[in-house]
């Protein structure tokens, strides 16, 4: 990561942004009611940056990301709100339409390379199809381009691996070959759902490294959505925290993750485990359960896990939702928090808990050798 | 691959083998007397039935009288009744009793009739059933997946038979708006007498047998296109078509091969309803009619033949099991 994860939010004014989330709102009816799943969510993204999206299961962070790529079954889904890909609207667009943009300006990678990937195809012939699929060429030239593209993301003996199913893949190499099936037609978005939960340790290192490699390479925008902190210390330029189907806390990757605001934020810091600390320091998990999104809490939705909801004078947190508002720091933080002076009470009370030091990665953690990396 | 075909052929003789067993040991130890069947009722006297009992073979030992069988069905044995002989050469499944022909020649000039009813009514079935489970994993809760759904349970609630038997009473016999059915070669007679003499069956037995494989490849379907997978082939920007057609049938299409195998074994071993109700002279009315008369070497030989069918039949399912999923490795 370069030193460019240091500047504000507000970057270029003649940098437009490719991607325009606009008060999302994504709401599924059920047998059970009607479940909203992602609530008034605001964000942009230009190229060549990365947004990390954090938060629980059911916080809706791949909801958000799906309803991007127009994922959702069209019958079953309501979204409002509007989101703008390189300056298209695609809320409310056609299926036809959107296939359009599906695989070409967006791509995506999933979680679970071994589900994700066609078991009875090859990693050739899916790749192929990819291309294929946006541009007019021969079944051999875009066997050509999947063999390139192979070799691009390190597979090794990329032309004759090219034709091995999926399960004579290792899963990085899985991972690897998912890559280079969302890069094929050069995206100038490219969204990652939790795309090391399912490898090895050694492994999501190597991963990451790849995807910064290529994002240098290709100058898309990468949405990388995660749970883990550490992925978005390595990897994002901005964070999104999201709770409850909304958006809690927004900002700077190393600004939040050293002065973040907002307790559900303080929870997740303080709940990752670390390797250098002593075996005896215990992690301190968030009590209670994520909210039903079917019926959620009135005001803040975090209010009956909040350790600090007392610090807030009378019963505010539980019947007025907070405002998305710049805090203490500047104007490119934002949290959704009645807390007065969160920064005193972190430091104070939050910090001396907290085991890892999270800044995100210097210069140092790029330097690993090439020849390491498989 | 190879090595693992005769490893099945070899255990699918030894099921034969058994099988042959059993229905040897039914022959002799049964209830009925096969020499009986043909000591006609008011002059049979005990000199005359222990003269029909020596003349086929009964009085000799059980175990003599198998190896002969067995040594039949490898080399031939020809079968002497008095002063006539009935010529029977490799596989010889015994000599009928009752018609004093070659078992394995006689079915044999049976099977072509039982094949055109199973391979027209097990193209129908598959086509219209697969169709249907297609459409309506597609429209999943939609008033035309419970129309499909509801029909299918419907019909599958009536028995063949009874469907075979009205829709040969209304659309032939009271009617008269389908052709008489029966067997005619497409070769010698000509394709369209063929089709003409099979075409209600092969809709009955088609629409009847549909049903099942509508409901079954729709739960398979509907598991299908809720994978992973199917949800990156949308993310390619695949059309919808393509996603259905080529990525959520190759996986969901694997289980109904494995039901069809079956089923389609089953119907060449003889479909008895439909051939008795349409008069088709096929394997399933030839076991019939020797089940009526005790003519044991008959019914041993279309015993023999269904188990072969359906021995054969499930070696062909895993065969194409490992065409379809390369993760199955046959070895």
């Amino acid at each position: 990561m370069t030193q460019t994860s240091t500047t504000t939010a507000d970057t270029g004014a003649g940098n437009a942004p490719y991607l325009v989330v606009d008060d999302l709102t994504v709401r599924f009816p059920t047998a059970d009611g009607l479940v909203q799943a992602v609530s008034n969510l605001s964000y942009t993204l230009e190229q060549g940056r990365t947004l990390g999206i954090v938060g629980e299961s059911g916080s809706g962070k791949s909801v958000s990301s799906m309803a991007v790529m127009g994922l959702h079954d069209y019958k079953r889904t309501q979204m409002s709100g509007s989101i703008r890909v390189g300056g298209k609207e695609i809320v409310g667009l056609s299926n036809d339409k959107m296939k359009e943009i599906r695989g070409a300006d967006v791509a995506m990678i999933f979680q679970d390379p071994l589900t994700s990937l066609h078991p009875f195809y090859s990693i050739g012939a899916q790749i192929s199809e990819a291309y294929r699929a946006h541009n007019d060429v021969s079944k051999s030239a875009a066997r050509t381009k999947a063999i390139e593209m192979l070799d691009r993301v390190g597979i090794p003996q990329a032309r004759s691996r090219v034709d091995d199913f999926p399960h004579q893949f290792s899963g990085g190499m899985r991972q690897r070959a998912m890559i280079a099936m969302s890069l094929v037609n050069d995206p100038k978005l490219l969204i990652a759902d939790e795309p090391t939960t399912a490898l090895d340790v050694t492994v999501q290192a190597q991963i990451l490294d790849l995807l910064q490699d290529l994002q240098r390479d290709f100058n898309s925008a990468i949405i990388i959505i995660t749970h883990d902190l550490g992925v978005v210390a390595e990897m994002a330029d901005e964070v999104l925290v999201m709770y409850g189907g909304r958006c809690v806390e927004h900002g700077p990757t190393k600004e939040l993750l050293t002065h973040p605001e907002m307790p559900y934020t303080w929870g997740l810091l303080s709940s990752v485990p670390d390797v250098d600390s002593d075996t005896s320091a215990r992690l301190i998990p968030i009590p209670g359960n994520p909210p039903s999104l079917l019926d959620p809490p009135a005001g803040c939705a975090f209010n009956p896990r909040c350790a600090h909801k007392d610090k807030v004078p009378g019963d505010l947190c539980a019947t007025e939702l907070p405002e998305l508002l710049p805090g203490a720091r500047g104007a490119g933080h934002l949290k959704r928090c009645h807390l007065a002076n969160p920064d005193q009470i972190y430091e104070r009370e939050v910090l001396p808990e907290i085991p890892l030091d999270l800044t995100p990665a210097t210069d140092d953690a790029d330097t690993i050798a090439p020849e390491n990396r498989d | 691959m190879f090595g693992y075909i005769v490893r099945r052929i070899i255990s699918g003789v030894l099921v034969l083998l058994v099988v042959s067993i059993a229905t040897f040991a039914l022959f002799f130890y049964g209830p009925a007397n096969p020499a009986l069947a043909y000591c006609p009722e008011t002059r049979c006297t005990p000199q005359r039935l222990e003269q029909i009992t020596t003349s086929l073979g009964l009085d000799r030992p059980v175990l003599a009288q198998y190896g002969e069988y067995m040594k039949g069905i490898v080399a031939g044995n020809d079968f002497h009744a008095g002063s006539i002989t009935i010529p029977c050469s490799a596989p010889c499944l015994g000599v009928s009793f009752k018609q004093r022909v070659d078992v394995a020649d006689y079915l044999a000039s049976r099977f072509p009739a039982t094949l055109s009813v199973a391979v027209g009514a097990a193209s129908l079935f598959l086509t219209i059933g697969v169709l249907m489970g297609i459409l309506a994993a597609r429209v999943r809760g939609s008033t035309t997946d419970r129309l499909i759904v509801g029909a299918s349970l419907l019909i599958n609630a009536i028995p063949v038979y009874l469907l075979l038997l009205l829709s040969y009473l209304l659309f032939i016999s009271q009617w008269g708006i389908m052709p008489e059915s029966g067997y005619h070669s497409p070769f010698t007679d000509g394709p369209l007498a063929w089709v003409k003499g099979m075409l209600l069956a092969w809709i009955v037995i088609g629409i009847s047998s549909s049903t099942a494989y509508a409901r079954f490849s729709r739960g398979s379907m509907i598991e299908a296109l809720n994978e992973d997978y199917v949800r990156t082939a949308r993310a390619k920007g695949l059309t919808e078509r393509r996603v259905t057609l080529k990525h959520a049938l190759r996986s969901a299409i694997v289980p109904v091969v494995t039901i069809f195998g079956l089923d389609f074994a089953t119907l060449l071993a003889g479909t008895v309803f439909t051939e008795r109700i349409f008069d088709i002279q096929g394997i399933g009315l030839t076991a019939l009619n020797a089940i009526r008369g005790k003519d044991l070497p008959m019914v041993a030989a279309t015993v023999l033949i269904a188990a072969t069918f359906v021995v054969v039949a499930n070696l062909v399912v895993d065969l194409v099991y490992s065409l379809i999923d390369p993760r199955v490795r046959l070895s």
